[in-house]
């Protein structure tokens, strides 16, 4: 409650101390990587709940950014946006744009099936179907049109290679994957996301489900997998976020209250809610 | 200050007790009206079928003579009969379903056309005979045969399919879907490859029991002028036909001319139960085999 309390008053008098035009803009440093998303005055709205309040964010290439803020803070949504699977909701307003690659993505005459091809996602609960490991992996090449066995057998070799699960489903490729565990599950479902070669992976606090063990299986991954792709994840655990993550946003309310480098954020915020939020004092 | 007074609890649990020992046997008895009905009526067919179920009875032609008739007539009609019902429900249903629950948007046409659905339901057997007759036998010219018969028996029966597929539908899980549509599968995709593989044990036993509704039903054959006699076996869907229920009623008229016949009818009634006790065996089988596959 006191939390909650304190979070109205600095709602209330968030205006003093950030000004809107610097969230989201990052350091000359970044010259080298190319932007992947840049989302300007984004605005989301379910029904009359205002959900996401001028999300204005440049994410990089090869990086991993986190999302991070406590239930309810739109972070979730937010990534749901980037490869528009938020529009399954039916009551959902946008405003504003989202730029991938330049290009606009609300722009209705882009294609989600497209954008969905090249912008992956890992889901919260781990969500194989009902198949062998093998038809899970093939399942996306396949949709794309590639029928070639040879060619798919070597996708989903390397899909799962790159997802760190290869050893140990390389026997029972025709097994159900409905009887790995659940950690297994998470990086099958990884796997899945690799074998349409995307461009940037989503990851919807992905090891919230897991235990300790396959949590570490699955940051470690995390490393490995931003050297060719571009990863924003969404997690509830900040140690997390600390870990593994090259720069970091804080969700408050539906807006950015900051967005910087991993360390900065978690050494020195600028935003008192952040260092709140980051030290414990709610959420 | 205490509420509850021991001694006063105690008078009144002796009749608390005996009223909850009434309700149960009152609840017993109801529940055992029904089933002895269903003995005494089970009873009463068997014991008049005995002796008339042989492979004659089964493999004989319709005749006049109760020694000699059989039901092939019957059982093939009924036969063809199911093979325009199945595969017309199956498309017709499935394809209504999925439309409602996955394409249209959830809204007043949505909810127009579920409520219709549900009405479609509650209409009386005879007014599809009515409506078979005017469209199927006059309208398009075909006459009294399976083909008509076995659009009218779809038409009778696709509620029940339309809304066992809807469930079978929804019972699929979102996050299926959204691993489908999360790498860029289209709609049609994620239900060719996700939703139905996922739902079709549920679809299948909605339209296995709808298929032994169609078995029983009479009503809206009698309508359609289906022969009380006929001798030939029906070959095809153009063929003029019979089924097992008809014969049934039939031959329960005529008992009053031959009282043989009220033993072919008995033993032919043991025959259609059979066959619908098989089919919903089936219907169960699917249904606990593939319960909670995800």
């Amino acid at each position: 409650m006191k939390g909650m309390k304190r979070m109205a008053v600095m709602t209330k008098v968030k205006k003093n101390f950030v000004s809107p035009a610097n969230i989201g803009t990052l350091e000359p440093a970044q010259k080298s990587k190319k932007v992947a998303f840049q989302t300007k005055e984004l605005n989301l709205w379910y029904g009359e709940d205002h959900a996401l309040k001028n999300i204005n964010l440049d994410i990089f290439e090869n990086e991993v950014t986190a999302i991070i803020g406590p239930s309810g803070c739109g972070k979730s949504t937010f990534i749901k946006t980037l490869n528009r699977m938020v529009e399954l909701i039916p009551v959902v307003k946008i405003s504003g744009d989202i730029l991938y690659r330049e290009k606009s993505i609300l722009n209705k005459s882009y294609k989600v099936e497209d954008l969905r091809t090249r912008v992956g996602m890992v889901f919260q609960k781990p969500n194989p179907f009902p198949k062998s490991i093998y038809e899970n992996i093939a399942y996306g090449p396949k949709i794309h049109g590639i029928r070639n066995k040879k060619i798919l057998d070597e996708i989903v070799e390397k899909s799962l290679r790159g997802a760190a699960i290869w050893d140990e489903v390389k026997d029972r490729l025709h097994e159900n994957a409905y009887g790995l565990s659940g950690g297994q599950q998470q990086r099958i479902c990884i796997a899945r996301c690799l074998a349409i070669e995307p461009d940037v992976i989503l990851m919807d606090e992905p090891t919230s489900a897991l235990d300790p063990i396959s949590t570490l299986k699955i940051e470690e991954l995390v490393q490995e997998l931003k050297k060719d792709f571009s990863i924003i994840i969404v997690t509830h655990n900040m140690q997390q976020a600390a870990r593994i993550s090259d720069k970091t946003a804080f969700f408050l309310n539906g807006e950015v209250i900051e967005f910087d480098a991993t360390d900065k954020i978690f050494s020195t915020p600028s935003d008192k809610r952040t260092e709140d939020y980051i030290t414990g004092r709610f959420g | 200050m205490k509420y509850f007074d021991s001694g006063q609890i105690q008078k009144k649990l002796g009749s608390r007790l005996l009223l909850n020992q009434v309700a149960k046997r009152l609840f017993f008895l109801a529940t055992l009206v029904g089933l002895v009905v269903l003995v005494i009526l089970i009873y009463r067919v068997f014991s008049d079928s005995l002796g008339w179920i042989d492979f004659e009875f089964l493999s004989n032609k319709l005749s006049t003579d109760p020694q000699k008739a059989g039901i092939l007539g019957a059982i093939s009609g009924t036969f063809w009969l199911m093979v325009v019902v199945a595969p017309v429900t199956f498309f017709l249903g499935v394809g209504t379903a999925i439309y409602l629950e996955e394409f249209a948007k959830k809204g007043r046409f949505q909810s127009f056309i579920q409520t219709n659905i549900s009405n479609l339901a509650g209409v009386p057997s005879i007014v599809f005979g009515l409506l078979g007759l005017t469209v199927f036998v006059r309208g398009l010219g075909l006459g009294a045969v399976v083909l008509a018969g076995g659009l009218t028996m779809a038409l009778l029966v696709l509620p029940i399919v339309v809304v066992s597929a809807q469930e079978a539908i929804r019972a699929v899980p979102q996050y299926l879907r959204d691993a489908s549509y999360g790498m860029g599968a289209t709609k049609w995709q994620t239900i060719k490859n996700v939703v139905l593989p996922a739902a079709i044990p549920g679809i299948l036993t909605g339209i296995i029991l709808a298929l032994s509704r169609a078995i029983g039903e009479t009503a809206p054959l009698v309508v359609l002028g289906i022969p009380a006699l006929l001798i030939p076996l029906p070959e095809g869907i153009f063929d003029k036909f019979t089924v097992m229920p008809l014969q049934i009623y039939y031959w329960t008229i005529d008992a009053a001319l031959v009282t043989e016949y009220a033993n072919l009818a008995a033993a032919s009634i043991v025959v259609l139960l059979f066959i619908l006790f098989l089919m919903n065996s089936v219907a169960v089988f699917i249904r606990n085999k593939y319960q909670k596959r995800y």
